[in-house]
């Protein structure tokens, strides 16, 4: 693993204003709380956590499809929230999405050529013939049929389609690849296939890539190390292997007993942790996982720990690990 | 998320829904035969409606003059066939009008949204609190009465329902992944409206421009009917009922005639409006 970042985010927030209305104040919810991490060249950072702790928002934060209302984004050691619309457009070159549900995120009247050789178009990569000959090849690097090209994402099966999500992602030759949530919203069965093609294309490509899903048994085949999202916080963050067998913080233990082990002999005894998640409109005072957690103290209720460094590569969020103060 | 996907889901079979449906058959029967009169009227019917003769005057159908004669003694079949022609052009002229501002404001305020959306949304209700005929006459009474005048008071009266029609898919499509990913790959806002919002609304907005084409004839007629209309002696539906109201104990088939011709044009355009709402839109097939 390179020691470069590609990716440095320092205190990104993000606020939502909800409900509100005439002469009524509108409550905010606060999606990302200074949010900081680096993605490093050529590897594949996870963020997991339950739906709704703004995983997603963080992701699109970071191409500025969602506007962050604080921190600072470097990419490429550029400061993305700081760029006007022709910079923009050029970094968007290298920075790409793959989202979620793959029925939503094609545009149902246009063909799968149409589709793929517009980014080529409006960004004059390539002209002419040059454009269906890199269609041709971004629609065989995915590993789906030749004739695909002229068809409409309805002729298509979901996994089909999220193949397709990711030929228009790939066709720019980015550096980075944000994929949010790829594939939760496939079947089991092509779940596997997609994250192979995923993996196949980062080796090929040398790409970076910040893997967002709610499933730590996904994320532990794909990604090199892990940042784990508690109600818009990272609460730890630190290699797979470390995630996996040694999870510090409680939340990242509840997650970690909540996945499947394939191996019954390897499972170890982990705090089962239940409850729901708490409103993001109005959290916790403190350690917004207090209520939930076991290990809860006084003081956890009073305070919010930071996110700080433990022994090397691994940083977590609570007071259980942290000094006295 | 799932019901808006269902609606976007492409149009692969609903032309066959289309043609499956008795009744759209029906409204375009009528419509196509109404627009074959209206082109065709001098060969039809080849007698000059313009022609005066007042010896001939109030004669009752008959062979020379299947829909008798009016007033001035011109002939009532070559003047509806004629007014066809005014009347269609004056609805289709108008609705196309109002189709182009009316959606261009709509898909405007729902892209844009904020306080523009908000009060762009309060004008068009403004709009809408006035009842068309009414707010038809105070733009002819206005401008004054002519065939341009009288388009430009009709897509006025109409706006509205495009606008509203066409600003709220606007909103839901602009924040759907595939505009997104439009927006991540660098594209213009301009792009993403023009290339990947408007195609998929367009087939609601042409579903209410079928609908309100029918209002558009109707709104031309009554401004005829009360002489806001084309002047005379231009044979209007509209104005042919009301110069047909003169006689009407006489010679009841002068407004009975135009009043008839409006009617079937009307049903006809809601036939055929519903049967391509219901083949294009799924949630109401269902009902």
């Amino acid at each position: 693993m390179s020691a470069h970042p590609i990716l440095a985010v320092e205190g990104l927030e993000k606020r939502f204003a909800v409900g509100g209305g005439f002469l009524r104040r509108a409550s905010q919810v606060h999606a990302v709380v200074g949010a900081s991490f680096t993605v490093a060249e050529r590897s594949s950072l996870g963020l997991v956590g339950e739906s709704g702790c703004g995983k997603s928002t963080l992701a699109r934060c970071l191409l500025r499809l969602v506007e962050p209302d604080a921190g600072s984004i470097l990419f490429e050691g550029e400061d993305v929230r700081r760029m006007d619309g022709p910079a923009l457009r050029v970094v968007r070159r290298r920075m790409q999405i793959v989202f979620q549900d793959p029925y939503a995120s094609l545009n149902p009247r246009r063909t799968v050529l149409q589709t793929l050789a517009e980014p080529l178009r409006v960004h004059g990569l390539a002209r002419g013939t040059e454009i269906e000959e890199r269609v041709a090849a971004a629609i065989a690097e995915v590993g789906l049929p030749a004739d695909s090209a002229r068809r409409f994402p309805h002729e298509f099966s979901g996994g089909q389609r999220q193949r397709i999500g990711i030929a228009r992602a790939l066709v720019l030759a980015p550096r980075f690849i944000v994929a949010d949530e790829p594939v939760s919203a496939l079947d089991v069965s092509v779940q596997a296939q997609v994250l192979q093609l995923l993996e196949g294309l980062r080796e090929r490509h040398g790409l970076s890539v910040l893997f967002v899903s709610h499933d730590l048994g996904v994320v532990r085949h794909v990604c090199d190390r892990v940042a784990v999202m508690y109600l818009g916080r990272i609460v730890e963050e630190a290699p797979v292997p470390e995630i996996f067998d040694d999870p510090l913080h409680p939340y990242t233990q509840m997650l970690r007993a909540a996945s499947p082990v394939p191996d019954p002999k390897s499972r170890f005894a982990l705090p089962r942790v239940v409850g729901e998640l708490p409103s993001a409109m109005e959290p916790p005072a403190g350690c917004a996982f207090h209520p939930r957690c076991p290990a809860a103290m006084p003081r956890c209720s009073r305070e919010c720990p930071t996110l700080s460094p433990v022994g090397t590569g691994r940083r977590v969020a609570c007071f259980l690990h942290s000094p006295a103060p | 998320m799932s019901a808006t996907t269902a609606s976007l889901e492409p149009a692969r079979g609903w032309t066959h829904r289309f043609r499956a449906n008795p009744t759209s058959w029906i409204g375009v029967a009528i419509i196509v035969a109404v627009i074959l009169a209206a082109v065709f009227a001098s060969w039809i019917w080849p007698l000059d409606p313009l022609e005066q003769s007042v010896v001939d005057r109030l004669m009752g159908p008959s062979p020379e003059h299947p829909l008798g004669t009016d007033s001035y003694g011109r002939d009532v079949l070559a003047r509806l066939l004629h007014a066809a022609r005014i009347s269609l052009l004056i609805g289709v002229l108008s609705i196309a009008l109002a189709m182009a501002v009316g959606s261009a404001i709509g898909i405007a305020a729902g892209y844009l949204g904020g306080w523009f959306d908000a009060a762009v949304t309060s004008l068009l209700d403004v709009l809408l609190s006035f009842p068309t005929l009414l707010l038809g006459l105070m733009v002819v009474a206005m401008l004054g009465p002519s065939i341009e005048n009288l388009v430009i008071a009709i897509a006025i009266t109409e706006l509205a329902p495009f606008a509203r029609v066409a600003r709220a898919p606007t909103i839901s499509l602009k924040s759907r992944d595939f505009v997104e990913a439009g927006r991540a790959l660098g594209f213009s806002d301009l792009r993403l409206v023009v290339v990947h919002i408007i195609p998929n609304l367009l087939s609601e907005v042409v579903v209410v421009a079928s609908l309100w084409l029918a209002t558009a004839i109707r709104t031309e007629a009554s401004l005829s009917f009360i002489g806001l209309g084309v002047k005379p002696p231009t044979p209007t539906w509209g104005g042919m009922i009301r110069e047909g109201f003169e006689n009407i104990l006489d010679a009841p088939w002068l407004a009975v005639a135009p009043g008839v011709a409006i009617m079937v044009t009307v049903l006809g355009l809601n036939l055929l409006g519903d049967g391509l709402r219901d083949a294009i839109d799924p949630k109401v097939r269902r009902d």
